[in-house]
């Protein structure tokens, strides 16, 4: 009763300043796509849609929703999420050969959450939170269960505003085998609050964003500052959405490309709801040289940024200028190669991986992950986080890391074991990679044998195990200027940047497949036939043991003599005996 | 010949031991093998109390309203049978359809009324200028349980009531009658009352609609929402044309000012909450026709059912409970199709513009007026007249939970509730219906379960399914017993923990486990077992008693 007074009272304090603020909006929609060839010719897109909210979810007193969609905000505040990061994810995403990517995410399902310090019971929250979550996206999240789920200790920290970081809070699964499609996409759409009837949400036209190389769409929940003061928390929702498109192949050998050819849609109007909404075309020189590519209709501005290291240039579309839709009704962005590039140098990342299965036979193997630095003269720690399912069972001894030859010392470990059907392995490393270095590291495992029906459906298919994240501080060629993070274009700005000289980046590796030993699946009937067969058997021969009556006989000697005996009787015309 | 008597007596001894031997392997089978079979593979029920939830059914249920009918000075009528103060009862029959399954049972309304007389701070209350300060007066004064009702008679040429009117039904649980003259008069009034104010046979039997056929009901009665623990509102503004409208809408101001109130009144019947969203590019599913002589766009009421469904899509479920949602809608025409207008069934144009959908919520079409000069510059800023809304909401919620005023009779005056938009009596009507209406769920899910179980028996019943039946039975008897006392609150709160509990026993997860386990799999398992097991058996048996057979008949023969 006290509780309901008080609330009553806070709602009429909150009354009058609500109406002295007047038109001022609480809310506000950035959206923005980033177009960037590849060095491989492909085209990645990105769209980035933030939502932005000055308002406190976690008090509970908030239920009226105007920008942000009403069931992932009453979902945050009955279940006491601090912050969230769902990715769905249909493909690979090539670092070596298409470079580091803005928002990387790993092949299937991902969902990583912080939980506010007052829920207690964080198991059942997170139980909860990923049964609604596979409702609302359609997708099999439900299966996230204790097998699947982990507790990084220094992988995932908060990329919200966050005052302690005890990883207790925090929840992270992969659902490696999880497959994206169209019924993944339109309710990703719906949370838009312009869906896709308007803006750059237009082009979203799910035949084109499936046939591609890549897909990868994720919803990113986190409070941040209001402010630079930083005294109230606003909290903002990021929808991103990340394709890659494969022209070389598709397009003759030319890698000329527009957004109609992407997507088979043009941009035509703008969302009325969206503050900012620019089209960015990455038009970045490759080499020295003079540019080789000439986009049109030509941009509204030029942006020069330092993303990830690197000098980029931007053709910037401000879809919200009056001028841009002045000329044509339409917005097709469209990029030309003036002269075919040489293809023979691409540019390798700083920092990449790769991982594979080695060994052979079904009993054991070995998981081996190879992470190249490629900085000419600087050395960087990374951090690996590996989850491997309970039923590959890891020897810890095993574990190697070799570097140049020589063995590298991790500076600090957390290995949890797994326990069968409970809960997985999980390994972390904090390795120090020398300047231009590849390090190897290998483990080795053994399959344990499933109960009959631990099975999925096609079991021969292999088992997945999840792809292993690598976070790094990778130092920049670079240097870069600190932005501000409201101005500067949305795919800058997800991770914190610590400093001018180094930049975050997150990567997964490939995720693996790995063959059990499978059963024969008409074995238990088998087994029961066979088993009952041998005690039919032995019962049989006991029973008549029993129970037969037995004759003292005559002995009929010679039985077979006296026939042989008869035979040649017969022949020698004598009777017989 | 002694060897061969010796070796014959040898035979018959052996044969005997066979026999033994024959039959103590199928006593030993069926002795302690068939038990020992069964009961390993015996699936766990629990036991369940079955002839308690047939009883449910069969159960009277009886509704007992306390009643005090005070007599103001000068009121009493002649022809009372004893002096003041006595007791009386009146009872009702009210008819159920009791053919259909569960609810066999009768229901029967018990008015338990206590005749007295005026207390001297009753006389003084009544002796106020108008009814409402008389109400408000007399209410310090009252016995205020839920469910009791305080009549108070004054007399039939008393100036307390306007003219042409018999009866005042005040913001609480007492009303104010003319006394009519004689008694029969005054307790044909007295019925009229206390029906308007606690039950009709009409709204018992609306809420037992979803076990009655359909079509003895009307529209009205299947109009009212189910009886759940808890009800989630959530109101929408649908705003197709973000181009050419800005709409904003006060809607935390609204909800505080107008909803909490009636809400805290009815959070004794269940739990409340209320949200609200804006959602932007949201059609209807049907275009509206342009009516050339008005220059507006009519919605027809045939095509407004096809209205819903498109904008449902958009709305979004309540992943975070499971409890019914009520929406209400407010929707701003785009700027092509305004104005727009609601027309009913005879073509005339509906006043509030809105209209409801039975146990769904309600639409409310809010139009922008067209700017002054045409050149205005878009987007038009529109500011919502949340009190014009909100009236039309909050009718439509009481309409939902089946509190209308449709079937007062003209001469009876009622107060209007004020600020908290019902009646302490209203809240009472809910509770009335609502425990009937759980008192027969409880014992349609109890039933159907019942039968569920008795017929799949690879069901598993484990003990805390049990037990929760046995809560659930318990509660409702209770409920019912609480009904006969006349305690409505109690006999609500146990009706409420029997549908908790019912609901959690038929929903037991643990129910599903071995549901699929057909007959044929079970011989395939076992034949293997079995066959080789029991022909050997089966074949000396009948050995065995051929044999006796024919020893029976050899001494008849040697006679």
């Amino acid at each position: 009763m006290a509780a309901a007074v008080l609330l009553l009272l806070l709602a009429a304090a909150a009354g009058p300043g609500r109406a002295d603020a007047g038109r001022e909006r609480r809310d506000a929609l950035r959206e923005e796509l980033l177009l960037s060839p590849l060095p491989t010719g492909d085209v990645a897109a990105t769209f980035q849609f933030r939502t932005r909210w000055d308002a406190d979810l976690q008090r509970g007193a908030v239920s009226h929703y105007r920008l942000f969609p009403k069931a992932l905000g009453r979902l945050v505040a009955a279940l006491g999420v601090r912050e969230l990061h769902l990715a769905l994810t249909q493909g690979f995403w090539r670092t070596r050969y298409w470079g580091q990517p803005p928002l990387q995410a790993p092949a299937g399902a991902e969902l990583w959450v912080w939980f506010q310090p007052t829920v207690t019971d964080v198991d059942k929250a997170w139980k909860e939170l990923s049964n609604i979550l596979s409702g609302i996206f359609c997708a099999s999240l439900n299966f996230i269960d204790s097998t699947n789920t982990v507790i990084p200790t220094a992988s995932f920290k908060p990329l919200g505003l966050a005052n302690g970081t005890d990883h207790h809070l925090l929840r992270y699964a992969v659902l490696p085998r999880e497959v994206v499609c169209t019924e993944n996409l339109t309710p990703w759409k719906k949370l838009l609050p312009c869906g896709s009837k308007a803006g750059l949400a237009v082009l979203l036209k799910a035949e084109r964003l499936f046939h591609s190389s890549y897909h990868s769409q994720a919803v990113h929940i986190r409070p941040i500052c209001r402010d630079a003061s930083c005294l109230a928390v606003s909290w903002e929702l990021r929808q991103t959405l990340t394709v890659v498109f494969d022209f070389f192949s598709s397009g003759q050998g030319k890698k000329d490309w527009s957004l109609f050819k992407m997507f088979s849609r043009t941009l035509t109007d703008t969302c009325p709801l969206a503050s900012q909404s620019k089209v960015y075309v990455d038009i970045s020189p490759k080499n020295k040289e003079k540019e080789l590519l000439e986009v049109s209709p030509p941009p509204t501005s030029v942006h020069e940024a330092i993303v990830q290291g690197e000098k980029k240039t931007y053709a910037v579309y401000d879809l919200l200028s009056p001028s841009l839709f002045n000329t044509s009704r339409s917005l097709n962005v469209q990029l030309k190669w003036k002269r075919p590039q040489d293809s023979s140098e691409m540019p390798i990342p700083t920092l990449h991986a790769q991982r594979y299965v080695g060994g052979y036979g079904l009993q054991t193997g070995e998981i081996c992950t190879l992470i190249y630095n490629t900085h000419p003269y600087r050395a960087f720690p990374v951090i690996l986080l590996e989850t491997v399912p309970w039923y590959l069972r890891l020897y810890v001894h095993t574990l190697t890391i070799i570097t140049k030859g020589k063995e590298n010392k991790p500076s600090y470990i957390h290995y949890q074991p797994a326990q069968d059907r409970r809960r997985p392995h999980l390994l972390e490393m904090l390795i120090q990679l020398p300047a231009n270095s590849v390090t190897k590291i290998t483990i080795q495992f053994e399959r344990a044998l499933l109960k009959w029906t631990e099975y999925p459906p096609d079991p021969n298919h292999g088992f997945y195990v999840g792809s292993s994240v690598l976070s790094a501080l990778v130092p920049s060629v670079t240097a870069m200027k600190d932005m501000d993070v409201e101005q500067s274009p949305l795919f800058a700005s997800l991770f914190p940047s610590s400093d001018g000289s180094s930049y975050f980046v997150r990567l997964y590796t490939e995720p693996l497949l790995v063959n059990l030993p499978t059963p024969d699946f008409s074995m238990p009937y088998n087994v029961i036939c066979l088993t009952c067969t041998v005690v039919a058997v032995c019962y049989g021969s006991f029973y008549n043991l029993l129970t037969r009556t037995f004759h003292v006989e005559e002995p009929s000697r010679g039985r077979l003599a006296k026939r042989l005996a008869n035979l040649i009787r017969k022949f020698r015309g004598v009777p017989p005996l | 010949m002694v060897a061969a008597a010796a070796a014959m007596a040898a035979d018959e001894a052996e044969r005997a031991r066979g026999r033994r031997a024959a039959l103590s392997f199928a006593t030993i089978a069926v002795v302690l093998g068939l038990p020992l079979w069964w009961k390993t593979t015996e699936t766990y029920r629990a036991a369940l109390p079955y002839a308690a939830i047939d009883g449910l059914g069969q159960q009277p249920v009886q509704l007992v309203v306390p009643m005090a009918v005070v007599f103001g000075p000068g009121s009493v009528p002649g022809d009372l049978p004893r002096p003041l103060p006595f007791r009386d009862v009146q009872k009702m029959e009210i008819s159920v359809n009791r053919e259909r399954p569960p609810l066999r049972t009768s229901i029967t309304s018990r008015y338990e009324m206590r005749y007295r007389s005026t207390t001297a701070q009753e006389e003084a209350a009544l002796a106020a200028a108008t009814a409402r300060e008389a109400d408000a007066a007399l209410y310090l004064l009252q016995d205020t349980t839920l469910g009791s009702l305080t009549m108070y008679v004054v007399p039939e040429t008393s100036s307390l009531l306007p003219q042409g009117i018999n009866a005042y039904v005040g913001k609480h649980r007492s009303a104010l009658v003319r006394a009519g003259g004689s008694l029969a008069a005054l307790q044909a009034r007295l019925r009229e009352v206390t029906q308007v104010m606690s039950f009709t046979a009409s709204s018992i039997a609306a809420v037992l609609s979803d076990r009655v056929p359909d079509g003895q009901l009307s529209f009205d009665a299947r109009r009212n929402l189910k009886s759940s623990l808890g009800y989630e509102i959530t109101f929408s503004l649908l705003n197709p044309d973000p181009k050419s409208h800005t709409v904003d809408w006060d809607i935390e101001g609204a909800v505080n000012r107008f909803v909490k109130p009636v809400l805290d009144k009815l959070s004794l019947v269940a739990n409340f909450s209320v949200d609200s969203q804006i959602l932007y590019y949201a059609v209807l599913g049907v275009t509206p026709r342009y009516d050339k002589e008005s220059s507006s766009f009519l919605l027809s009421a045939h095509s407004l059912p096809h209205v819903i469904n498109p904008v449902e899509a958009r709305l979004g479920s309540s992943a975070a409970s499971l409890y019914p949602v009520l929406n209400f809608l407010l929707y701003v025409p785009e700027r092509s199709h305004s104005p727009l207008y609601i027309q009913d069934k005879d073509g005339a144009l509906v006043s509030t513009n809105a209209f409801h959908s039975p146990r769904w919520g309600g639409i409310m079409v809010y139009n922008v007026e067209a700017p002054a000069s045409p050149q205005a510059s878009l987007p038009l800023h529109v500011d919502v007249d949340m009190a014009r809304v909100m009236e039309v909401f909050l009718a439509q919620l009481r309409l939902l939970f089946g509190l209308s005023w449709e079937e007062v009779p003209p001469e009876f005056l009622l107060e209007s509730p004020g600020n908290e938009g019902l009646a302490d009596w209203e809240l009472d009507h809910l509770l009335w219906a609502h425990t009937v209406e759980n008192i027969a769920t409880v014992s349609t899910t109890l039933t159907s379960l019942a039968q569920l179980l008795d017929k799949i028996g690879n069901i598993v019943i484990k003990d805390d399914v049990a037990s929760e039946v046995y809560r659930a039975v318990a509660s409702v008897q209770s409920a019912v017993t609480e009904l006969s006392l006349g305690h409505l609150l109690a006999a609500f709160q146990a009706s409420k923990e029997a549908v908790t509990s019912s609901e959690r026993a038929f929903f037991d997860p643990s129910l599903l486990h071995l549901l699929y386990f057909p007959d044929d799999q079970k011989f395939a398992i076992y034949i293997p077992l079995f066959l080789p097991m029991a022909v050997p058996i089966l074949l000396s048996l009948a050995k065995i008693v051929r044999e006796t057979r024919l020893r029976k008949k050899e001494p008849t023969k040697m006679d």
